[in-house]
């Protein structure tokens, strides 16, 4: 199983995404912003970060990238894809999400461990998490309040297409605490938190029993080896 | 060369938190009179040769689909040289607009 990392300029957590898909169990791809090669993986990874410095607007520039042809391509024939904070933004500039992000309410950045429930257990990337099951992952952002028109917001919502929400503290101002959502199929994954910062022990949030001890993140790349492995 | 400007704003429904903090900052200098504040963009852009009809349709398609994101914002005004584009009268090989 063959997971690819797209590298833009500016990305900051494209190495730690291929970590997490080795701990996982699958093999990371390095690909890169400029090539029109996806290299055959099965599965795609926006990583977090600030591409092209968040100028224009975050994720704007990179969602022209010469690969996104390709993983909007594949994004469409139901390629497994997960969008990152950063990638999260470049999925909305794509359009391969419903809505947008603006600056956060408090207008700062913020960077804190966050708290979510996993609202939708049969996407891709979250079919290994029990239903309406609370994790904590890392959040770190500038621009990361979740907007879209009325009209959208309750289609999303209807549809299923909220995967996360913020729980106890909306860290940015999104729209119905929303911190992730899918496209219609559920093979297209957004979130703003960073999943790939919570996958082994000694390296993730601090939980009850031991600091640095979360590794609620890394189901995210389980579910998507097992919704590859379901395919086979 | 001739410039064309584009204009873009934060969509009148949803919070400008940039437009909020100067408002906020003008209500503590004192200058209260002013009592809201929206912040958007401005984009210079210079073209080689003439604008045309074409060129004026091809930079609208950008303004809409790259400049600005039509989820939170809004191409308020195009202007060429200063004068607002649809007040222009461009002619394109065997079509007039």
């Amino acid at each position: 199983m063959r997971i690819g990392v797209i590298t833009f300029p500016g990305s900051l957590d494209d190495r730690d995404a291929q970590r997490a898909i080795r701990i996982a169990g699958a093999t990371p791809v390095a690909l890169w912003h400029g090539e029109h090669d996806l290299k055959g993986v099965d599965a795609i990874v926006l990583p977090g970060g600030f591409s092209y410095g968040d100028y224009l607007r975050a994720g704007a520039i990179a969602s022209h990238a010469p690969i996104m042809a390709e993983v909007i391509d594949a994004a469409n024939k139901g390629v497994p894809v997960l969008g990152i904070c950063n990638g999260f933004q470049m999925l909305a500039e794509a359009r391969l999400v419903p809505g947008a992000h603006t600056r956060n309410a408090h207008q700062q950045f913020i960077r804190r461990d966050q708290k979510l429930r996993v609202e939708n257990v049969a996407t891709d990337w979250t079919n290994n998490y029990s239903a309406g099951a609370e994790i904590i992952i890392p959040l770190k952002n500038a621009d990361g309040r979740y907007v879209a028109d009325a009209e959208t917001i309750k289609r999303v919502e209807g549809e299923g297409q909220v995967v996360f929400r913020y729980v106890d503290v909306n860290p940015n101002g999104s729209m119905n605490d929303i911190a992730g959502v899918s496209n219609e199929r559920g093979n297209v994954v957004g979130l703003m938190p960073h999943p790939e910062h919570a996958v082994e022990e000694g390296f993730g949030p601090d939980t009850s029993l031991a600091m640095s001890s979360g590794t609620d993140g890394l189901a995210f790349f389980t579910s998507a080896i097992r919704t590859l492995t379901a395919a086979v | 060369m001739p410039t064309i400007v584009v204009e873009v704003m934060p969509k009148a429904e949803l919070l400008d938190p940039q437009g909020k903090a100067v408002a906020a900052s003008l209500a503590r200098l004192g200058k209260s009179q002013f009592t809201g504040v929206r912040i958007g963009k401005r984009f210079e852009v210079t073209v080689e040769g003439a604008v045309d009809a074409a060129t004026l349709a091809e930079l609208r398609e950008l303004a809409v689909d790259m400049f600005s994101n039509s989820v939170i914002e809004d191409v308020v005004e195009i202007t060429v040289d200063g004068v607002v584009a649809t007040d222009l009268d461009l002619t394109v090989a065997g079509e007039t607009h």
